[in-house]
């Protein structure tokens, strides 16, 4: 077995068959694989906020953001010789029961749309999805199969 | 005028320090009460850290974890978390519930509440303790507690202050007891203008 790749938070990482890339213990961040089945190339992004909007004047880590994170990142894959990109998503839970209000209220369900509208904007089809509830993922996603590989404490491991 | 947690000296990081010892001593107060036992409090810690680094500090990504996190808001605004391991919950719980209904996720509804109060009076004794010392008007949510791998709950207070920057701050505060293996963590996130109204309050200029 090859070496995992790690991703961390507002971190992305892009490579190819037979790679596998992992980002542990999401919770409302999300986490997005981008792959091209043909040429077995892809990427995992884990971003943790939906909007650059909401950025500082100062902000450079554009890998923190869904929608800044993810035109990098389809840039770059398309720069490696991807052209037909889909999406599997994993992550966006409500960790604690706390009152959806205020900027951070529901930052999981925000940060699933914002994922959603940035992939639909650049045309990326959603293939497959485990969003939303209250648990952590650990998302480990395979370049050789295209397989995104989900595991929560207490559940059984999901193959998306 | 302080920007973001990076533009935090040395002087401020002391005065943060002093303030975390104070609000952890009453918190140790009141979980010595509540165990009736002797709970010590190592030196604090003033953390700033990247987000990856933050999740290792307190445990590593995938470490089992129970949190309870209580929200303050009002004139300073920030949260407080209440951190242990899964097996220290149930060493703990095991002091102060004796019922055997341990559930899937291997704490019972009796032991979870428990462990949430005691979030709940740590947190609220801390917090106090930083109103009564600034003079400022502080509400404290209801506890709300979780329990997933530590990168997942800690993604919360991440997002909330890492909005601005590749860093974040913390206050960590360890405790323990002699007789049982207790080993826990009250950890407080602050906003920056938080963090510069209290020193203010405090007669340091920033």
């Amino acid at each position: 077995m090859s070496e995992l790749i790690r991703v961390g938070i507002s971190d992305y990482a892009k490579s190819r068959a037979p790679e596998i890339i992992v980002t542990y213990a999401l919770g409302s961040c999300v986490g997005i694989c981008l792959y091209d089945s043909l040429r077995k190339i892809g990427g995992l992004s884990h971003i943790m906020l939906p909007e650059s909007s909401m950025a500082s004047r100062t902000e450079t880590n554009r890998m923190k953001f869904a929608d800044t994170a993810l035109t990098d990142i389809t840039r770059d894959l398309v720069n490696m010789g991807a052209s037909r990109l889909t999406a599997k998503i994993a992550g966006g839970a409500q960790m604690f029961a706390t009152p959806a209000m205020g900027a951070m209220g529901d930052i999981g369900g925000r940060n699933v749309r914002a994922v959603k509208a940035a992939l639909a904007r650049l045309k990326i089809p959603i293939i497959a999805e485990d969003t939303g509830r209250d648990y952590g993922r650990t998302v480990y996603f395979d370049l050789s199969t295209g397989i995104m590989k989900v595991q929560s404490i207490g559940k059984s491991t999901r193959e998306l | 005028m302080i920007n973001n947690y990076e533009e935090l000296n040395d002087m401020h990081i002391d005065v943060l320090r002093e303030i975390g010892n104070i609000g952890a001593g009453n918190a140790a107060t009141s979980l010595g009460m509540i165990l009736n036992a002797e709970v010590g409090i190592q030196l604090p810690k003033v953390q700033i850290t990247d987000f990856d680094s933050t999740v290792d500090a307190l445990g590593g990504a995938e470490s089992m974890t129970v949190g309870v996190l209580l929200n303050f808001s009002g004139e300073a605004n920030g949260l407080i978390m209440f951190l242990l391991k899964m097996e220290d919950a149930e060493n703990i719980t095991s002091v102060l519930v004796h019922d055997d209904e341990d559930g899937a996720e291997g704490l019972s509804e009796m032991k979870l509440s428990a462990i949430k109060e005691i979030g709940n009076i740590l947190g609220s004794a801390y917090v106090n303790s930083i109103a009564l010392l600034t003079g400022l008007q502080i509400d404290i949510s209801v506890p709300y507690i979780a329990i997933d791998m530590a990168g997942a709950i800690l993604s919360v207070p991440i997002i909330e202050f890492g909005a601005v920057g590749d860093k974040v701050m913390f206050i960590e505060e360890g405790f323990y007891t002699d007789e049982e293996e207790l080993n826990s963590d009250v950890i407080m996130f602050a906003e920056v203008d938080t963090l510069q109204r209290i020193m203010g309050r405090l007669g340091l200029e920033v």
